[in-house]
């Protein structure tokens, strides 16, 4: 046996590349951020002599209709969008986790979660996010709650087939029998297992969550359209688009599109973190 | 003494029980050997005993009084497939300390090497991980063990290995223990007596 072998550590290349592509993301993310409290008051301040001016050295993405500058409204687009679509995800897994648990206590738990999955289910998606705004009254708060409320039942129903199987999976059992609390079978052996799947499924929320913010938005039942969010510029963009000025969509679209690989990325290498069989293989 | 009186048990309340009043009674010491065709209900007699399942009717007691409900159980388990008794996501050293901590002459016994400890469950072989879970089971305060066809997947070799280091355990620690095997020649080898399950009923065998 080689001696390498025996560290009590052992990493790998594939595990080592994961942990350098999480690293590469969380930083891309960290520059969004940080880039757009450096530029957030630039995204907002018009200069009428630099109307709609295509892509240059002054104006890396251009400028807008009342001459802002597009790289700014873009960075503080993707952080906004980042931040509601973080929280709203974030929420949305929160719920469906909590439920899912809740479900797996008893037949009745069950029969009410599973009831309550189907109506959210056979509602359609953007009637029920335009009501839970406009009954919240708009703005980024609203976005986010009614995002959150509404992206939760496919995760649930996942988590809960997750939580079933592990629950009487074998060595579940071997663990209270020799005499494992439920605290320790939950944090131990429940939860990590559940990790991917909520991983997984939060980073299937996130486009989502996005792109339902940029449609509220764009329905005028979500954020102002004085704020610089990437639903906001993308709908801006579709009067321009015709008279020639590509900047003012495609920059946006693919700043969103980017944002969305990179957590979709993100979460790839996470997964094959939580799960040592296909991480190694 | 581990005893078991007049025990039932169906799968599906429309269907003959699986196991209709059976009474089964292990001293402290002694290994008693359990045979029986595929589907015969021996697993299922294996989790009753073992309290991983609870019987419809009947009662499993230890000296007189019922399993404890919590704590470490005094009657362990030992599965067929050690890969379904383990975390898959857990390192060796983890499943290994879950219900204590072996010392070296049990590991030794049992050819359990410091270097898998690093390892995932997954790249360890069968027989390599069954002396993981056996030596997992083996927590002082255990009294009893069920070894539902723990050596079947092993080769020749490795059985008689593993069976000669348990033996050797449960003889000083003068534990109980129910053998669960389709193999004829093994039970004859290290159990004190057999019995043979059929349509639900034990027969004890010469």
């Amino acid at each position: 046996m080689m001696p390498s072998v025996t560290a009590t550590l052992r990493f790998d290349n594939r595990r080592l590349r994961t942990l350098l592509i999480a690293l590469a993301t969380l930083l891309a993310l960290g520059l969004v951020l940080t880039g757009s409290a450096l530029l957030g008051e630039q995204a907002t301040r018009p200069d009428f002599q630099a109307r709609l001016l295509p892509p240059g050295i002054d104006h890396w993405f251009g400028t807008d209709t009342l001459g802002r500058d597009l790289f700014s409204r873009t960075i503080e687009g993707l952080s906004l969008s980042l931040w509601v679509g973080l929280l709203a995800a974030g929420l949305g897994t929160l719920v469906a986790l909590v439920l899912a648990v809740i479900s797996t206590l008893g037949r009745p738990f069950d029969a009410a979660v599973g009831l309550l999955v189907d109506m959210i289910l056979g509602l359609p998606h953007l009637v029920l996010l335009i009501l839970i705004a406009f009954a919240l009254g708009g703005g980024t708060q609203a976005v986010i709650v009614a995002v959150a409320l509404t992206h939760w039942p496919r995760l649930t129903r996942l988590l809960r087939a997750e939580l079933l199987q592990i629950i009487n999976a074998d060595y579940v059992r071997l663990s209270y029998h020799f005499g494992k609390s439920h605290g320790f079978v939950l944090f131990h052996h429940v939860l990590p297992h559940l990790m991917p799947q909520c991983l997984v499924g939060f980073l299937l929320l996130f486009p989502h969550a996005i792109l339902h913010e940029a449609a509220l938005t764009f329905l005028g039942f979500g954020l102002t359209p004085g704020q610089p969010a990437i639903g906001v510029l993308l709908a801006e963009s579709l009067r321009y688009l015709s008279a020639g000025h590509w900047w003012l969509g495609v920059f946006p679209g693919l700043g969103l599109l980017l944002t969305v690989l990179i957590f979709d990325r993100l979460g790839a290498s996470m997964q094959a973190l939580f799960t040592p069989r296909e991480a190694q293989t | 003494m581990l005893s078991a009186s007049a025990l039932r048990y169906c799968h599906d309340r429309h269907r003959d029980p699986v196991i209709d009043s059976v009474s089964l009674r292990v001293k402290a010491g002694e290994i008693v050997g359990l045979t029986g065709d595929s589907g015969a209900g021996k697993s299922t007699l294996g989790r009753l005993l073992a309290g991983l399942l609870r019987p419809q009717a009947g009662r499993i007691e230890l000296d007189g009084t019922p399993l404890p409900r919590h704590g470490l159980q005094p009657v362990q388990l030992l599965m067929q497939t050690p890969e379904l008794a383990v975390n898959p996501r857990w390192r060796i050293e983890r499943i290994l300390h879950e219900a204590w901590t072996p010392d070296t002459t049990l590991l030794e016994a049992l050819s359990i090497r410091r270097d898998w400890y690093s390892r995932f469950p997954h790249e360890l072989s069968g027989g390599e991980l069954q002396r993981v879970t056996v030596a997992r089971a083996l927590a002082p305060g255990v009294r009893y063990l069920i070894a539902d066809e723990i050596s079947s997947m092993l080769d020749a070799l490795t059985q008689a290995e593993l069976w000669h280091a348990l033996l050797q355990v449960v003889a000083s620690r003068r534990m109980g223990m129910l053998v669960i095997s389709h193999d004829a020649a093994l039970l004859s080898r290290v159990a004190n007596r057999c019995y043979r399950l059929n349509a639900g009923q034990l027969d004890a065998l010469a």
